[in-house]
């Protein structure tokens, strides 16, 4: 082939080229390079998707523009099966809610339904159920430093958390043979007294856990790397953060001190001194400290309440397993770990509750998602996700 | 090692060809290397799973062999046995191609290191471009493994890998040049035999930003954003499995050790030690496994970069620092 020949083939090659790139669009120089927004498909299977969580991310390069959060893939009908069933009979399905903090679900469906039937609770119940819940809370506290750190990529912190965990779910089975669903707290009480030595177990324990939280706040909170992947991303004004409804940690990091233990006292919280603790500035590192401050105040209020805690039964007389209450409504709240936890049970005189509305946190602070991080990266969005804690038996119940 | 010399006079004497020694040659080599990186991809993830696994207060594998050591190779006949899954749109060829073209570069990287004194395969006179260059070819595969597996985490895991690996190719290079200053060679075996003072106590700041580097390049935490499992699933691999997912692991496993034993050959002062010679081998791999155990130490220690952030820290922190690091060694070696 002569010289020639091969030039006019490769001239034609590269004729044949420009029409290929004329055809297929605007291609001429790099500045006319048209880049598309790509939509992904963030789970339903995602490993950080805190549960089955399906959302679209449109992201121009690694820029988040629009979030489209689609739920329900956990939905089991709570609200309807609870009709269908006699008050008591409910208790272990609102396990099944939030299962990282079931104990605070029995309590907050126990409550609202002694409010509806007037059920007096003996005050040692009180006592234990203010010891099982603040042991909630930390252990759900304490699987959010762990998968809040899994999630920035630190492995080995998840670890650590989780062994710490471990100490509460032994508690736990302890006084209730059960490690994650309790089913626990019982109209009227509590299923059982704590076993003995149970208390100075927990008293063991949170001793042990207040001395681990100084070094396990370096590990995380204080790290240089997660400092800077936190602070600053994603902040929420309190009005912001009112106006979405969230509650719980992601509201009180905004700066609005409303927290249900306080703002409207039940049990015997009243009794116990421990702070409410705010932070300001309403970013991802904000919304994290805060939970492990709350760990260390729900340490202060478990020491109190092993010093208070007074002899007597655990559960109130007379309380038959089926009973027909009178026809009215009762509506309990509780501040679980995620936030304002509450049941509005209504009874018409029958052994069954006529309606239950669950107001479930998670579900109210999932909804801040897309105005939080549109506009953050990929990885700042899985971050986001993870410090409003959602979870998914909870926001879809 | 044979010197070439007398090999020749062997060659010509029996009429064998000096192609086909050549040939004869290359494939012992190559055969030897690989068997050296199987070797240290063995070594290496049981140390990784053990050393995780003493961070994480666990055992780590226990039950297959003497403390979980045949655990590896119950994991390979796993893979090997599993279904090989194509993904219905993917670019067959570039599908099948990218885990042989990443895997590839970093085996080559092991032909210039020098083990012991004189115990090197091909000592060329510019071995340091070259274990630079080579190893770095590597990203290729990673960026085909994206475009072919027609996924979209695959995508954006290899898109962030080449920009990584792309902006810390220069002061992982230029943090080099004051070594090639001091030791007056881009050979690596007169590197090492020039460093009487071990290079890390002369070129500190360089050592520091030739590990930070090297921990970017080897998508180790903190800059494992490539393959971030909490966000793009697995990256850039996400659609691979079985054999050609092994493929992936063993190279990554590979350019780890690489990373491992070029730092020793810089900074480390590769074979030198006390003793005879002869137990030069000994210390290079002492010394290769405390680099290790140091990567991974930081690997599970550390979270992770925020894809902007590992650019900022590339640009305007390392490369500044590699410059002047160059200066300071410039300036130094003409007052001295």
């Amino acid at each position: 082939m002569s010289k020639l020949e091969e030039m006019k083939i490769s001239n034609h090659n590269l004729s044949e080229l420009e029409k290929d790139l004329a055809l297929n669009g605007e291609v001429e120089s790099t500045e006319d390079i048209v880049t598309e927004e790509l939509a992904i498909h963030f789970g339903p299977q995602h490993p950080s998707a805190h549960g089955v969580f399906h959302a679209i991310f449109h992201v121009k390069g690694e820029v988040v523009t629009k979030i489209e959060p689609d739920i329900g893939y956990l939905h089991r009908c709570f609200e309807k099966i609870a009709e269908n069933r006699t008050y008591t009979q409910f208790i272990p399905y609102t396990d099944r809610m939030d299962y990282v903090a079931s104990m605070t679900n029995n309590w907050a469906y126990c409550m609202a339904v002694e409010k509806l039937a007037g059920i007096e609770v003996p005050e040692r119940a009180e006592y234990i159920r203010v010891i099982v819940g603040e042991l909630q809370r930390i252990a759900s506290h304490l699987v959010f430093l762990s998968t809040a750190g899994s999630e920035a990529g630190a492995l080995t912190p998840f670890v650590y958390f989780f062994d710490e965990r471990e100490g509460i779910l032994t508690l736990y089975e302890k006084i209730c043979g059960a490690r994650l669903t309790y089913n626990y707290i019982r109209i009227g009480g509590v299923r059982a007294d704590a076993p003995e030595g149970w208390l100075d177990d927990t008293l063991a324990f949170v001793t042990r856990l207040k001395k681990r939280m100084y070094d396990y706040d370096r590990l995380v909170l204080g790290n240089y790397i997660f400092k800077k992947r936190f602070i600053g991303v994603a902040p929420f004004s309190a009005e912001q953060a009112l106006d979405w409804g969230l509650t719980g940690p992601p509201l009180r990091s905004t700066g609005v001190s409303y927290d249900v233990r306080r703002s409207d006292p039940y049990s015997v919280y009243p009794r116990l001194e421990f702070d409410v603790v705010v932070k300001y500035k309403g970013d991802n590192y904000d919304r994290a400290c805060i939970r492990s401050d709350e760990i260390k105040q729900s340490i202060r209020i478990i020491e109190q309440a092993i010093e208070q805690i007074p002899e007597g039964p655990v559960k109130a007389d007379g309380i038959a397993k089926v009973f027909k209450p009178a026809a009215g409504e009762g509506y309990g709240h509780v501040e679980s770990p995620k936030g304002d936890l509450g049941f509005y049970v209504v009874s018409d005189g029958t052994t069954k509750p006529y309606r239950v509305k669950i107001q479930g946190p998670s579900f109210g602070n999932l909804q801040a998602l897309p105005a939080m991080s549109e506009g953050t990266y990929i990885g700042d969005v899985v971050l986001t996700l993870g410090t409003l804690d959602p979870v998914f038996g909870e926001v879809d119940r | 090692m044979l010197s070439s010399t007398k090999l020749l006079e062997f060659a010509s004497n029996y009429g064998i060809p000096v192609w086909a020694l050549d040939g004869a040659i290359a494939i012992v080599f190559a055969v030897v290397l690989f068997a050296i990186c199987a070797i240290s991809v063995i070594i290496n993830v049981y140390l990784l799973r053990k050393i995780s696994a003493d961070f994480q207060l666990r055992y780590g594998p226990m039950h297959v062999g003497w403390h979980g050591s045949l655990q590896l190779f119950a994991d390979a006949i796993k893979l090997l046995t599993k279904e090989d899954i194509f993904p219905s749109n993917a670019d067959r060829w570039i599908f099948r191609l990218a885990p042989v073209v990443t895997f590839v570069p970093a085996y080559l990287g092991f032909l210039v290191l020098p083990i012991g004194h004189g115990i090197v395969i091909q000592d060329l006179n510019v071995g340091l471009l070259y274990i630079l260059a080579i190893p770095a070819i590597g990203v290729a595969g990673i960026i085909m493994a994206g475009f072919g597996s027609y996924n979209k985490y695959a995508i954006i895991g290899s898109l962030r890998s080449a920009a990584q690996m792309v902006s810390y190719e220069v002061p992982r290079a230029l943090s080099i040049i004051g070594i090639v200053m001091i030791a007056g060679s881009a050979k690596l075996s007169s590197i090492v035999g020039a460093q009487h003072v071990w290079y890390i106590i002369l070129q500190p700041i360089a050592f520091v930003v030739f590990l930070v580097s090297t921990l970017a390049e080897i998508n180790s935490t903190p800059f494992d954003l490539p393959e971030t499992e909490s966000e793009l699933v697995n990256g850039y691999y996400t659609e691979y499995s079985g054999m050609r997912f092994m493929f992936f692991f063993f190279a990554e496993y590979v350019a780890l050790f690489a990373a491992a034993t070029l730092t020793t050959v810089l900074f480390l002062g590769g074979w030198h030690g006390p003793g005879p010679e002869y137990l030069g081998p000994i210390w290079f791999t002492i010394k290769t496994f405390a680099m290790i155990w140091v990567i991974m130490w930081i690997k599970w220690t550390l979270p992770r970069f925020r894809i902007d952030q590992v650019m900022d820290l590339g640009w305007k922190v390392l490369l500044p620092l590699a410059l002047i690091n160059v200066l300071i060694t410039g300036l130094v070696m003409m007052i001295i």
